[in-house]
Parts: structure tokens; sequence; C-alpha cells
């Protein structure tokens, strides 16, 4: 197995074992980008001689015993996380030469913990996709078949994840960006509550919304980030000064008697049915580990399509307008189309004599939203759906499509509007041989708890035939 | 025609926090270096977020209390969002619809009562500079001021002449120095003015259709020819039957002018929204309580006790509280004085009329120069009376010029008495006795 196939969890222990050396993991995972990247496009930068410089420290310092969880662990970012001294571009034209002085909380804290930051990874321009189509670099295509398009806009980190460029990528979620990537790259990818993770340095889409969270080739490794991603930041209001959980503690922790909720309306008409098939027999493997179904009936997720839309495009128009053309290089000219609809989207709906009918009545109906989760949350722990209600799309499927996004993102967006935690993991393959994710949600602060359910379910189904298959560059 | 004034007035006080409103930056901007007082956060870098400076927001609901405001026990911050290139962000953070706090009042001397709609809080912009570099016309931009807390106090239209204004505006100045939480130096802008100014029929009780705001105002006196031109220009364009446009007008220094600067046709729209990065502030009661227990005493209250504890004059006790350094240096001195029996009344006309400056005087050392300036009480009358008795007997040629009417000889005379004395004595008041004694 080559290096830079490895989990965090592996590359720990072979990296306190001497096996190798961040180096030489360092160095496979670069190779892994060069050989594949003019593919997959997943990539906005690669930081080649910062990250051997940093992997070279990492070696120095594990052989004077410095113990740090990532020490010398090659990690992506998505590129709207700022990185002090690197470009970062949000995938958009207008911030082409942008090169932030300070890091985000999220930068800065997986630096303390040792990683080797080996590049940042392509993103539907502004965050405003669910493709990674819509990058003014390029689109980023999906490691197991090219001709398809890698889910957005955490895109490139899902991709980079799944081809093995990396050993784990961070991304961002407003409603569906990391978990709808995740579930067409075939990875993990957890979106943490809202607030439980620092936004701090993140170039803003929906604030309200914004989540950012891992992107990990197993459960295990997610808890492992979170862990140190997590907490209240001194830097962001809205981070809760809930304690933290031990995300890793609990994570085989038997789910006998854990209450699932199922919700008809998530297995919505038009669902691809090998993605419902798939997502019921995962159910059944819980069951079969003593978890209990419950029948649950919540709002129909096309609600969320307009509260979210409304929100979303609201405070997009506003967090753009500090890009006004005087600072960060170049000017609105650059804006592309799908930013321009959003401003232009946001703007009229904050416009009085509109705010009523459209911001305000939005807020409204999330709160009745937010309530019908809590309802829920009386009879079942979790509840489990469909991530996508389609398998990863052809390239070229956003085209003329500005609800695209939205569409996609059906299935999660209640969720990120109530601001839950949730969390993608794979179940398994089409017979196209596309990965089909399934998600489950919990809770506010319910991290613990849903990575021990995604948990258990990986170990459960690790001999199953699809875990074999590896994507073909 | 006849018209009563109507003004209403908008006041921005800069507060003097260590840091800036919504990061950890200096916010002692002013005289600094360009850009030197800046991070990402007032910079408005992508990602950057404001954190919310918890002693900025205890004081604008201070100001609030002492402006006898009302405190709702929930507020939030809104985004204002407007294009300006000094504003970093794209937006300001402000207030809009659910201030810190709200209906609260300052008295006037003649006892009427100046409305208070609201008091919030925001952040204040960068600067604008224009230049010439290299010979070319240049706009530069400072942002050491971007993101400094501002409270701004909002009137009902309630003023009807330019003195009331001028009254109210020294009353809030002294409330915050008081309150030690802004320097109030107009010409450091630290307090900026704007006041909406309109004219409607005499008898009339309706709010006029349009209103004019001036800016640009940096002293209370011209806050006072800003007013008297406008009700000048406004009353011409009245009487010729037309009405006075809508619009923001520019106060001009050299001839105690205002020029239009934009009009108006309606209410801008700023596309208010509540700012997400902050999440909402839900006071308690108790918070507000302990707030208002740490006010200190306030200059109306302050004269009230004065004048009734220490019997003294309520122009005298508005004199000495004029700002709370004084008021202290002059309590103090009273207890002092007190103590070596001292009238206060005495001691506090003493202070009134020699122009003693009581915010840099120690309070021991105006108490020693009372007693030296009226070490001749303490003398005794009759000692007085013999002592000037016995000049005249000694001094028969004195005496007989001053009654042939050459009076510049009394001074020989008050003179003669002095020597008598080791301290220093009151020469008036020997003068008086003097020529009681001569007539």
């Amino acid at each position: 197995m080559n290096l830079n196939q490895l989990t965090i969890k592996k590359t720990q222990e072979g990296l306190k074992n001497k096996d190798f050396s961040s180096v030489e993991l360092t160095n496979a995972c670069l190779d892994q980008i060069k050989q594949t990247d003019d593919k997959l496009n997943a990539f906005v930068t690669v930081t080649q001689q910062e990250a051997l410089e940093q992997a070279r420290n990492a070696d120095e310092a594990l052989k004077n015993g410095v113990e740090l969880p990532l020490l010398g662990i090659p990690i992506a970012f998505k590129d709207n996380f700022s990185t002090q001294g690197v470009k970062t571009t949000a995938s958009s034209k207008v911030l082409e030469d942008y090169i932030p002085p300070y890091d985000a909380t999220v930068v800065k804290k997986l630096k303390d913990s040792g990683m080797v930051m080996i590049g940042k990874t392509n993103m539907d321009a502004w965050a405003h996709g669910s493709s990674t189509e819509t990058s003014d670099f390029g689109p980023t295509r999906n490691p197991w078949n090219t001709n398809h398009l890698p889910g957005g806009s955490s895109g490139g980190s899902a991709a980079a994840v799944a081809a093995n460029q990396v050993i784990a990528a961070i991304g961002s979620e407003t409603a569906g960006s990391i978990r709808q990537p995740a579930s067409w790259c075939g990875v993990v990818g957890l979106k943490p509550t809202y607030g439980r993770v620092s936004r701090y340095g993140v170039v803003a889409m929906g604030s309200s919304l914004d989540s950012p969270g891992p992107i990990t080739k197993t459960v295990e490794d997610s808890a492992l980030i979170l862990q140190i991603l997590a907490g209240k930041d001194e830097l962001d209001a809205t981070t809760s000064p809930q304690l933290v959980g031990d995300y890793s503690k609990n994570l085989d922790k038997s789910i006998k008697d854990l209450r699932i909720g199922i919700s008809s309306e998530y297995f919505i008409k038009g669902i691809d049915k090998e993605v419902e098939e798939a997502v019921k027999k995962a159910v059944l493997k819980l069951l079969e580990l003593g978890a209990k179904q419950e029948d649950i009936k919540l709002f129909d997720p096309k609600y969320a399509i307009d509260v979210y839309t409304i929100i979303q495009r609201s405070e997009v128009s506003s967090n753009l307008a500090r890009y006004d053309g005087i600072r960060f290089g170049s000017g609105r000219e650059k804006f592309m189309e799908e930013a321009k609809r959003r401003i232009m989207f946001g703007t009229y709906a904050l416009s009085s004599g509109y705010y009523d009918q459209y911001y305000n009545k939005a807020q409204k109906v999330r709160t009745v939203i937010i309530n019908d989760f809590k309802k829920a949350f009386e009879k079942v722990d979790v509840i489990i759906a469909p991530t996508s209600p389609s398998l990863a799309l052809p390239v070229g499927a956003t085209k003329d499509l500005s609800m695209f996004g939205e569409i996609a993102d059906v299935l999660v967006e209640p969720s990120s509007i109530a601001g839950l935690a949730g969390i993608n993991i794979p179940v398994g393959f089409s017979t196209s041989k596309l990965p089909i994710g399934m998600q489950i949600i919990g809770p506010q602060f319910s991290e613990e708890l849903i990575l021990s359910v995604a948990n258990q379910y990986e170990q459960a189904s690790q001999n199953e035939d699809w875990r074999r298959l590896k994507p073909k560059l | 025609m006849k018209y009563t004034t109507v003004i209403g007035l908008e006041v921005h006080v800069e507060l003097k926090t260590n840091s800036k409103m919504f990061c950890s930056c200096s916010a002692d901007y002013f005289g600094q270096k360009p850009n030197t007082h800046t991070c990402p956060v007032c910079l408005g870098l992508p990602g950057a977020l404001p954190y919310p400076n918890k002693k900025a927001i205890e004081w604008c609901v201070m100001i609030g209390l002492a402006l006898n405001c009302e405190i709702p026990l929930f507020s939030k911050f809104d985004r204002k969002n407007y294009f300006y290139p000094d504003l970093s962000k794209g937006y300001q953070i402000s207030q809009y619809d659910k201030p810190f706090c709200v209906s609260g009042h300052i008295t006037l001397s003649t006892g009427k009562r100046i409305g208070i709609t609201r008091v919030h809080m925001e952040e204040d912009t960068g600067k604008l500079i224009h230049e010439v570099v290299n010979g070319k016309d240049v706009s530069l931009i400072d942002f050491n001021r971007s993101g400094v807390p501002l409270v701004e106090i909002v009137t009902e239209p309630d003023f009807e002449t330019a003195e009331e204004v001028k009254e109210y505006l020294q009353k809030l100045q002294q409330i915050v120095r008081y309150l030690d939480v802004s320097n109030a130096d107009m010409e450091k802008g630290n307090m900026r003015l704007e006041p909406n100014i309109s004219l409607r029929k005499d008898g009339e009780t309706k709010l006029p259709n349009y209103k004019v705001e001036v800016k640009n105002i940096n002293s209370f006196g011209f806050v006072s020819k800003a007013i008297e031109y406008e009700i000048n220009r406004q009353a011409e364009i009245l009487d010729n039957g037309k009405t006075p446009a809508q619009e923001t007008r520019g106060f001009v220094e050299k001839n105690s002018s205002t020029v239009s600067q934009r009009v108006k046709e309606e209410a801008s729209d700023y596309r208010y929204f509540p700012e997400p990065d902050i999440p909402p502030i839900r006071w308690i009661k108790q918070e507000i309580e302990n707030i208002k227990n740490s006010l200190p005493e306030l200059p109306d209250e302050k004269v009230t006790r004065l004048a009734k504890e220490l019997n003294i004059k309520i122009s005298d006790a508005i004199t000495v509280s004029d700002n709370i350094k004084a008021s202290v240096n002059f309590e103090e001195a009273i207890k002092i004085g007190i103590k070596e029996n001292i009238d206060p009344q005495k001691l506090t006309n003493f202070i009134v009329n020699r122009d003693v400056n009581l915010a840099d005087e120690l309070p021991a050392s105006i108490i020693k120069q009372f007693i030296q300036a009226t070490a001749i009480l303490a003398v005794n009358e009759d000692e007085l009376d013999k002592i000037v008795e016995k000049v005249i007997n000694d001094n028969p040629r004195a005496v007989e010029d001053f009654k042939k009417g050459k009076e510049t000889v009394i001074m020989f005379l008050v003179g003669q008495v002095m020597r008598q004395f080791k301290e220093k004595v009151d020469a008036e008041k020997i003068k008086a006795v003097l020529t009681a004694k001569l007539k």
C-alpha cells in the first residue's frame, strides 16, 4: 500500500514507529497530486515547498519525541480558509491574487497540532454551488469517474481525499457542501453543529449557516480532527461555550436500543433507486447491531429550499459587498454569473418593503423547521436519510440550472438551516461504480453520538465487497 | 409670516475604550501613522469576524441610563449596507430596530424636557484623505478609525431655538465626561453633531413635510450659526410659498452658511438585517441594575444635593459642578473647611468670585488661600476699632487733609493701620472702618 493511501490513524502509528518519515509521506501525497491532478483539478494551489519544509520540521520534532496529534500528517484546505502567506481565492478570479496576512482559526489549530499543509483545494466560486463546476479555475472531476462531478462546494477537498492525494482535508458546509461531495466521492464528511467549529478566517458565504468540518477516509479520522477543531473561539462570537466532547472515546460504544428515525419525506419522489436501496440496507445493518427503527414524519424538505435560498442569498449579498475593487486585487467585473445572481436576489430580498415578505418570513419558517426537528428528537436519537437523492451527476449537469445546488442539496438543507450536526458515510456503490452516501443527523452538539453510529456501521460493513474498490486514475 | 422652528438632533459620541468595537486594535487613533491600528477585522479582510467589546456595550447602556432611558432586555446588532470607500466591509455594524436604550430625556434649565428617542451602538468608519502624490490627485484610505466604538444619541424634534440646542449639547457633553466614557472633544471629532431643522407655521402642530440635515459642524458655536442661517433661509423659501428641499447640507465655516450636499428624494434603503456574526444580547435585570449602581452622581443630582446640603446658591452649585474633578475637589475643600469652622457659602463665594481653578487646585491649598485672603475676619472687631482710633489720633494732619477733601490720604491711614497687624489684612475692610469713623 502506498503511504498516501493511509488514514490519519495509520500514519500516526507509522510515523511514531518510524516506519516512514513525514517527508516520505508528504512526497507520496505530492507525487499522487502530480500524477492525478491534471485529470481531477482538485487543487487550486499546491504548496509543495512549504509542505516539504514543514515535513522536515515535523521529522525533527518526531525525533525529539514531540507528541502532537497531526505531527507530520499532510492536510489540504478548501480554498476559502485564510492561510497566512498562501493565496486564498475562494475559487473566484476576484481573489485570484489575494494573499491573506492571517490564518483562519481552523488552520491555526491544525498548524498547532503539527500538520503539514499540502495545498488549497478547488470549490464552487465563493462556495456558491454543489458541483465544483462553477469554479473560476475550472471544474474538479470525480475520482471514481472523471466524466462525473465531485459535488460541492467542497468538491476539491472530497475528491482529493477520495483520490488519496492527501490524508485528510477540511471543507465547509453552508447546506450540504461537506456532506454532498463526500457522498458523491465516497468519503466521510462531517458537518458539525453551527457554532461548534470557528468560522473565523473562512471567506463568508451564509454567515448564519457556515460550518467548517473534516473530510476524511474513516469515521475515526473524522472524530480525531473534530477533537482539534471544536470549541469556543474568542474571535468568533457565534461559537458555543458548550463543553467539547471526547469524540474518539465512544466510537465503539454499543448502539443497542438506539432509536433511528426514518422519515418517508426524505425518500423523495425521483430518488435514485440504487441510492434508496443502499441506504435502506445500511439501516438494516444498524438494526442488526441492536438499534431500533422509528418511523417519523418531518416537514417536507422542499420548504427548506425556499428558506435556505432567501437567507443565504441575503447574507451573500452583504458578505460580498467588500469586494468593491479597491482592495484584494480585482474588481467587481470578475464576479461571474452565479455570484451576480445571488447578489441581485439577496439585495432584492433585503430591500425595504420586501424584507418582511422574504427575509423575515424565511426566519419565521426557519424557527418552525427548528421546532420540527426538536419534536422529532424527543422520539428518536438520530435521523437517517440518503445524503443526496442522486449519484454523482455528469460533468455539465449544472449548466443553465441556476437552482441546481438547492435541488441537489434538498436532503441536507433542513438540517443545515436548523444548525444540526450531520455526517455522510459511504454505504456502497451503484452498478455504474459511483459511490452512495448516507447521512446521520443528530440534535445540536450530538457529534459524539453521530460519530459513534457512523463508526459502528463502518466497522460492521468492513468486509463488504464494495469496500475493496479503489478509484482508477 | 411667523414660524416655529422644529429641530431634532443626532449626536455621535466616540467612546474612549482601550480597544475598538469588534477587535483588539487600539482605539486611540488620533494623530497616529495611517493604517497602523488595524487588523483583519477592522480592515474587513475576507473571513474576519467581529467580536463585540463588552465594555463599549456597557458604556453605551451607562449613557442611556444617565439620559433616563429604558434598557430593553433584548437587543441586537444589525448590518447597515451601503457603499463608501471608507467602509471596510461594505456595511456598517449598527443597531436598527432593537437599540440598547430607548425613551429617555434631558431636562433643560427652563424645565423643558428634550425627549431622547434612542441611544445605540455602532462602529466608526475609516477616513478618506485626498492628496497629491507625485503630481497626481489621489484618494487614500486610513483605517485607523475603522471600528472605533460610536454611540449615537437621537432626540425627538423637541428643540425650538438654537439656545436650547446649545444647552442640551453642553449637558450631554458634561454627562459623558462625568461618566468618563468619552473625551467628548469636538475638535478631535469625539463628538459629532447633526441637527435636522425645519419650520412650521405658528399654531400648527403637525411636523413639517420636509427636513434639512446639516453636517460638518465641529463646534457648539457653529451649531447655533447653522441653525440661525437655516431658519432665515427656510423662512424666505416658505414666505415665497415654496417648500424647502428635503436634503443634507454642509456647514461652511468661513461665512457661517450652509450649502446643499445631497438631495434625498426618499429615505435611503440600507437593507438592514440582523448581524448574523453576533448573537443577540439578552440582559438579565440584575446586570442592568449593576450598571445602574456603577453610575457616578450625575451633574443635575449633584447640583441639587450640594445646594441643599451646603445651603449654597443653585448658580454656585452649577459652577462648582462643571466637571467631576472640580466637584470632587470642591466637596473635599468644603469638608476641610468645616473642620476649620469655615462657612460653606462663604467658601463657595470665595471660590466662585475669585475664579479658583477647582479642577487643578488641591483642596488643602484652596483652604489655605481662603484663610490668607480672609484673615481680617479673624481679627477682633474691637481691636481693629482701637487701632483705628489710635491711628486717627496719631495723625491729625492727615485726618485734617482728608476732611478738607483730599480723599487719597485715606490710603496712607489704611497703611498705618495695617502696620499694626502681623498678618495680612483686608485693606477694604480697614478702609470702610476708617471712613466711617472720619465722617
